[in-house]
């Protein structure tokens, strides 16, 4: 039907692209980004669901094995074990909004040299996970870590705190509480700058302070930095990997693991030559990111429709 | 002038890439330690020289990194030569065909002969897989002044073994240091122990995955293990250190023995002890009716099964195989030769090794990790490490051990 319009009149052969301009330009600045994550996040995702019913040692043939990996992993003290410790770390690690928050309003005032503090605090999200790892290590080290040398002033310890199965995972989070708890103070200061001071004056002229205020006129106007604290937090949590491998490698006899951390060990590892079981424990550390995506993508639905 | 010397270094650049086309060999390698690494410097020069119609290409990769891209690059981009492990470490990559059978070479050089301690670990299914280049033995390296200050001789079997602890611990020294962050050390003293107790064929046996883990040989083993840990004979908190952290407590003189292979005497020299402080002795004998067996683990080199240049490669194992290359090699790396005809560095703790091991009746074990598959050989030794911490839990270890004996084999 349009290709007599097209050969009457030479201008409309570009037409379609100028009538769909609108429709098409949002696509195309989307195409490479859609591409990037159709290959490295959702084509894996699918791979990896589609390896976990077989088993592969990632050299010679796959062989399918149904459901077998994952009975096998209900059968995994290993497997429990990281998934209790993946628990941990998701609530544990959750400490870091208010500690942030915390330091943020201790941070948020009109001091000399106030910059210099704040760098201070800034210091330990700046710092790689590695070396953070390193320093906790020293730190705990139960013969010349500093921690140890503090407690034996009381008389008490040494506690080693990475060879006892007891602490190891609590020893952990708190060195990534670290680097943690400087990226919520970091969102929640540029959250506090952008809070309405005439509301804290209104607020005040009706004798509000302290607790009150903070409660009913500052957190509510920090909601949007709280939002996305939460969200790098929980992913914080579920990829804990390097602070694991550095501290630990995921000892004492492997009472740190965490998911992610037991299906490197089981695929990838010096070990490791299972991609079949390692891939099974990557569907189920999934579905648990899933319940948290899709309680994610309710909460940005619901935004961007305006409830 | 400037333009000359251009134009030469341009010709000179173009025969050499000439050259490379005639034959060039690419070897992938994980000695980036620095005696390793001048040895195959050494070892790849004598190679060319002899050989002026092959260039080496020589990919140098660390440690780690190296056990994780040797999968990749077997598959996908396979060097012509690479070095690797003998016995249990190398049947993944036989069995998936990704290394060549090298029974030719060591058949036109005679190293059926020459290399024949190795043969054993070199041979699945019946095919050779690769040509050994050095070993070193594992043994108990001990601190003489400290032993020679407590009136201690060096113990040769279990109580005078145990005497010996009990006389340091009394003197406020702990007898045994070890790390076992990253588990492998505690596969040392498993071997050892199990082998004295049970000897080499049960050993085997066990790593191969036909004994239970709950055989009552087992249980004894874990019981001598039991003895030294109620006794107090391990570093404390040894679970938080890597074996080169636990090095210090030797050298400071607060641990007097470590369970060791030969490679921890570089760098405990390094430290600052001489040669009339360390010295090192045969793990002492348990049960006198089973034949000493000791532990020396084997470094080999394969072909893989995709390599480009497969003529060279074999030409360079041959080079490899040979005794005076051997020599010069393992006299550069501080470890033993395998060829029976090369000769061995002068070093005492060389000599003493080579010694033993000649003198060995029992049999030579590789290592935990390299006898017992993968999957195996990790659950072994992070069981291991739980015991050596909570002994009171070895039942409930051995019968974890054995559910993973059930799937890994």
């Amino acid at each position: 039907m349009t290709a007599p319009a097209l050969s009457d009149t030479p201008p409309t052969s570009k037409s379609w692209w100028k009538k769909n301009q609108q429709r098409l330009a949002p696509w195309l600045f989307l195409a490479p980004g859609i591409f990037m994550f159709a290959v490295y996040v959702i084509i894996p995702i699918f791979q990896s669901i589609s390896l976990s019913f077989y088993a592969w040692d990632g050299l010679g043939t796959k062989e399918w094995v149904g459901a077998a990996n994952y009975v096998e992993l209900m059968d995994d003290d290993a497997f429990y074990t990281s998934l209790k410790n993946n628990v941990l770390w998701l609530v544990l690690y959750m400490l870091a909004i208010p500690a942030g928050l915390f330091v943020a309003l201790f941070l948020n005032q009109t001091v000399r040299g106030i910059r210099i503090y704040k760098s201070l605090f800034f210091f330990p999200f700046v710092i790689s996970q590695v070396v953070v790892g390193l320093v906790f290590a020293w730190f705990y080290d139960p013969t010349n870590g500093l921690m140890n040398i503090i407690l034996g002033w009381f008389g008490a310890g040494p506690i080693a705190v990475l060879a006892d199965e007891d602490y190891v995972t609590y020893g952990i989070i708190a060195a990534g509480l670290w680097p943690q708890t400087a990226y919520c103070m970091i969102l929640y200061l540029t959250g506090l700058n952008a809070v309405d001071p005439e509301q804290i004056e209104a607020a005040r002229l009706d004798n509000a302070k302290g607790a009150k205020l903070l409660w009913y006129v500052i957190l509510p106007q920090l909601r949007p930095a709280t939002f996305i604290a939460v969200v790098v937090t929980v992913i914080g949590a579920l990829r804990s990997f390097d602070l694991i491998s550095i501290m630990t490698d995921g000892g004492p006899w492997g009472s740190s693991r965490v998911l992610a951390f037991y299906m490197y060990e089981q695929a990838f590892s010096e070990y490791g030559f299972r991609m079949g079981y390692g891939a099974a424990i990557a569907v189920v550390l999934f579905l648990i990111m899933m319940i948290y995506i899709t309680g994610f993508l309710w909460k940005m639905y619901r935004d961007e429709t305006g409830r | 002038m400037f333009q000359r010397t251009f134009m030469g270094a341009v010709l000179a650049s173009t025969m050499l890439t000439a050259a490379a086309w005639a034959g060039e060999l690419v070897i992938n390698t994980d000695t980036s330690d620095p005696a390793p690494k001048a040895a195959f410097e050494a070892l790849i020069k004598g190679f060319e020289a002899e050989n002026p119609d092959v260039t080496v290409k020589w990919n140098l990769f660390d440690h780690e990194g190296y056990k994780t891209s040797i999968r990749n690059f077997l598959t996908a981009d396979a060097p012509d030569l690479a070095n690797w492990y003998a016995g249990n470490r190398m049947l993944p990559y036989v069995n998936a065909g990704l290394f060549e059978p090298v029974d030719d070479v060591w058949e036109a050089n005679g190293l059926n002969e020459s290399l024949a301690s190795a043969k054993g670990s070199m041979t699945i299914d019946g095919k050779i897989w690769g040509v050994p280049y050095t070993y070193y033995q594992w043994g108990v390296y001990y601190r003489k002044d400290i032993f020679e200050a407590n009136g201690i001789d060096v113990p040769t079997d279990w109580e005078a073994f145990k005497a010996a602890g009990a006389k340091l611990k009394e003197a406020g020294i702990t007898p045994i240091t070890i790390g076992t962050k990253y588990l492998w050390t505690t596969g040392g003293v498993f071997d050892y122990l199990n082998l004295r107790t049970n000897g080499y064929d049960f050993h085997m046996a066990l790593t191969k995955g036909e004994i239970p883990w709950t055989d009552e040989r087992v249980i004894a083993t874990m019981n001598n293990w039991k003895e030294l840990l109620d006794a107090g004979f391990f570093l404390e908190n040894h679970a938080a250190y890597s074996w080169q952290e636990a090095l210090a407590p030797m050298v400071q003189g607060d641990a007097a023995m470590y369970v060791m292979g030969n490679f921890a005497v570089a760098p405990l020299r390094e430290a600052g002890l001489t040669d009339d402080q360390l010295g090192f002795f045969q793990f002492p004998m348990i049960n006198p009716d089973v034949a000493m067996a000791e532990e020396a683990p084997t470094d080999t080199i394969h072909i893989p099964a995709n390599a480009k240049n497969k003529e060279d490669a074999k030409k360079f194992l041959a080079y490899l195989a040979r005794a005076d290359v051997q020599s010069q090699i393992n006299e550069t790396l501080g470890q033993l030769p395998i060829n029976k005809d090369s000769t061995v560095g002068d070093d005492k703790f060389l000599q003493a090794g080579y010694q033993m091991l000649s003198n060995t009746d029992g049999g030579i074990a590789q290592f935990f990790d390299r006898d017992a598959p993968a999957e195996m050989a990790k659950a072994g030794m992070e069981g291991f490490q739980e015991f050596m911490v909570k002994p009171e839990r070895m039942m409930d270890i051995l019968e974890r051990l054995e559910k993973v004996r059930a799937k890994a084999y």
